[in-house]
């Protein structure tokens, strides 16, 4: 697991990817699986429109007062018996979360699929300590035993095929007959199931992300298909719930008016198989739940974005929808965007993170279609941001100090202690990165950098824009 | 050294160009909280009586789970007994302490019923639900002694029993009943809303059911 951007990289990465034919065959899933289940879903209810406004402007609102919500929220979950912990860093989210694993002793921990944990790289951390953690959501598992990133924010190991897979399992479950059958994707998952099942009843502690946070009621919420996420809260001891600040929201009503738009954008489910609200440890009749129950709530430079073009980056839901409708994403797989977020959330979301110096490039993974804007269910104008990182990095670009540049980065670094640290693990000090970056990557306009590699694979079945005027039309008649 | 949490909510304060401390803005998210205003709700759950229960069963079966009616609770045991069977499936189950299965004839079938949390090694749990929501077909499980979550997710089959009665058109109808048992602002430690059986999409986008929760759902309704 690695959370070292290699976003600088971008149009290398890229052009790797279109020629990784064992990519293009599993990225055929993406194209054909998501557009037309979210349409579908889309059209069976009516309100939809509506609620994606809705959405839209129950973030808003929480954003605008977003101080006071996590008072009250924090006030809830102490009176339900939880613990809330604040970190500004991931550096600090690190700390705390090796903290209470240490204070339990803790030797395994399990987690639901977070990506909160990749962005703060909680893995590594955790076995630089001696503490295992083990990804239990089937996607995850498959790319923590591969020592990859997630190439999708929902569908983690999309970019793999199923002999991939196979040749993994058959790696690292060493202790299992070297003969059995493993060529139908359902023995993949059974025996992912099994393994996965003792790791889950011997686990000291759990640690989830959460989708929502409820104000009114203290509650955390994870959204999954799989049940991972509960058996993983459930059965340790310890819940350590990890959320970013912007997960807020005020009541239980506002919840259920977003959860009506999460699934639907993400998979195309009416709703996700387990939608599961929790409030505190467990209550004195209870017989089974943690008994500790712990939040910490990560900024991560997220505070600093309200007052900004890109606050309204902090909507977001992470329901991928995005990602499933671009050409670029279609293109090149997640890996590419080179760090934790692809897609085109990520090309705006990333350089707010891990600084434009190291992301800049990412904006420009674009074709500007605006299909990503037209399916978000939050209505973030994801081009127009893109478009302003654009815009900003050009304008960096023609100042001629590269050096200015890199010492600007080291500034940005120097404030954010435990991104320097992981800057400077790639091999190199933030201010060369910097500097080489700059002077191997003059910024090329799209039409002559990326769109002359864009085309030389042709995809199954047509371009994406060939595929989408198609099914315009069709839906049309 | 200030603290992480005075720090963050400064810098948020600081963006916002905010001090925390204006009385409109407390007095807005203090109302919102307590009237939690119901947003859009779709017509879809609008229905009461039959037409709720028709549009519950066909959500249920939508998500890939098996539905089927009794008409009063004495029934339930045979119901149990007659999915297990079907399936060939042992007839053993495991339940929590909830007074209404207390009450039903388990002994008239041939079923082995133990009580209480799963370890892992059941194959089948029964559980009572909460409730259930018509819009999508989604029971809503809340824990407690009655209803251990783990009988939730641990086993392979799940059989959940809900009442008619409890069927409710969407969710916000849903939470009104959670509030109306427990308290506003208050919740049980756990409330899930189950939606059809678990999957995964992980592997080359193949949907699988029975990840790491039960491969099959079934719900049982009484008195509908
Ligand atoms: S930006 Fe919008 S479409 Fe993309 S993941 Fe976030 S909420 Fe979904």
């Amino acid at each position: 697991m690695t959370a070292h951007p290699t976003s600088p990289q971008f149009k290398e990465n890229a052009a790797r990817a279109l020629a990784d034919t064992q990519l293009q065959r599993a990225l055929g899933n993406v194209r054909s699986g998501f557009i037309d289940k979210r349409q579908a879903a889309a059209d069976r209810l009516p309100e939809f429109e509506e609620l994606r406004d809705q959405a839209r402007d129950i973030k808003n609102h929480t954003l605008q007062h977003l101080d006071l919500y996590i008072e009250r929220y924090e006030a809830k979950v102490k009176a339900a018996g939880g613990h809330v912990h604040f970190a500004r860093t991931a550096e600090e989210a690190r700390a705390l979360v090796l903290q209470i694993c240490r204070d339990q002793g803790a030797r395994t921990v399990t987690k639901g699929k977070s990506m909160i944990t990749e962005e703060i790289g909680l893995n590594a951390h955790l076995e630089g300590a001696g503490i295992t953690p083990v990804e239990t959501d089937l996607g995850e598992y498959i790319i923590q035993l591969r020592g990859e990133m997630p190439s999708h924010i929902i569908a983690p190991a999309v970019h793999l095929n199923a002999t991939q897979v196979e040749e993994d399992f058959r790696r690292v479950h060493t202790h299992l007959d070297a003969e059995r059958d493993l060529s139908e994707p359902v023995q993949l998952l059974t025996e992912a199931r099994a393994v996965l099942r003792q790791r889950f009843l011997a686990a000291d502690v759990g640690i989830t992300g959460a989708n929502f946070l409820v104000a009114e009621t203290g509650t955390s919420i994870i959204v999954t298909n799989e049940g991972n996420g509960d058996l993983t809260q459930i059965l340790p001891k310890t819940h350590i719930v990890l959320a970013s600040i912007e997960k807020l929201v005020p009541t239980l009503e506002d919840v259920s008016q977003i959860l009506r738009v999460l699934a639907r954008s993400a998979t195309g489910q009416e709703l996700s198989v387990y939608t599961t609200f929790s409030t505190g440890p467990r209550r004195e009749a209870d017989l089974d739940g943690p008994e500790n129950y712990h939040v910490i709530l990560l900024d991560n430079g997220r505070s600093s974005m309200l007052g900004t073009s890109f606050e309204e980056m902090l909507r977001c839901i992470r329901c991928g929808a995005c990602m499933n409708h671009c050409p670029v994403y279609h293109a090149v797989g997640g890996h590419a965007y080179g760090w934790v977020y692809p897609g085109p959330m990520g090309a705006v979301l990333t350089p707010t993170l891990i600084g434009v110096d190291k992301a800049g490039h990412l904006p420009n993974a674009s074709t500007f279609c605006g299909r990503c804007e037209s399916v978000c269910p939050v209505r973030i104008p994801l081009p127009k941001l893109m478009r302003h990182w654009r815009e900003r990095e050009f304008e960096r670009h023609l100042t001629p100090a590269t050096v200015r540049s890199g010492l600007k980065t080291w500034a940005f670094f120097a404030k954010r202690p435990g991104l320097y640290r992981l800057a400077t693990r790639i091999g190199m000090g933030a201010l060369a990165l910097a500097g080489r970056a700059k002077g191997r990557f003059a910024w090329l306009p799209f039409a002559d950098g990326w769109t002359k590699h864009r085309d030389f694979p042709v995809p199954q079945g047509g371009t994406f824009q060939a595929r989408w005027a198609q099914e315009r039309a069709k839906r049309a008649a | 050294m200030t603290s992480a949490r005075d720090d963050i909510l400064s810098n948020i304060r600081r963006s916002l160009g905010v001090t925390g401390a204006e009385r409109t803005r407390q007095g807005i998210v203090d109302e919102r909280i307590d009237r939690a205003p119901r947003g859009v709700i779709p017509k879809r759950g609008q229905v009461s009586g039959r037409e709720r229960l028709d549009l519950f069963r066909a959500q249920v079966e939508g998500a890939l789970a098996t539905i089927t009616e009794v008409a009063s609770p004495d029934e339930v045991p045979a119901a149990v007994a007659e999915f297990l069977r079907g399936h060939n499936l042992p007839a053993t189950i495991r339940r929590g302490d909830d007074p209404r299965f207390a009450a039903m004839p388990w002994a008239e079938t041939a079923l082995e019923v133990s009580q209480g949390v799963s370890e892992g090694r059941d194959l089948n749990a029964v559980s009572h639900a909460f409730g259930g929501v018509a819009e999508t077909g989604t029971l809503v499980m809340v824990s407690g002694p009655e209803n251990p979550s783990t009988l939730n997710f641990l086993p392979d089959n799940h059989i959940v029993v809900v009442e008619a009665k409890d069927l409710q058109g969407d969710y916000e109808s849903a939470w009104a009943k959670v509030r109306r048992a427990y308290g506003k602002g208050e919740m049980p430690r756990t409330v899930n809303f189950i939606t059809g059986p678990s999957r995964s999409g992980d592997i080359e986008q193949t949907l699988l059911l029975g990840a790491h929760g039960p491969r099959r759902l079934h719900v049982i309704v009484v008195g509908g």
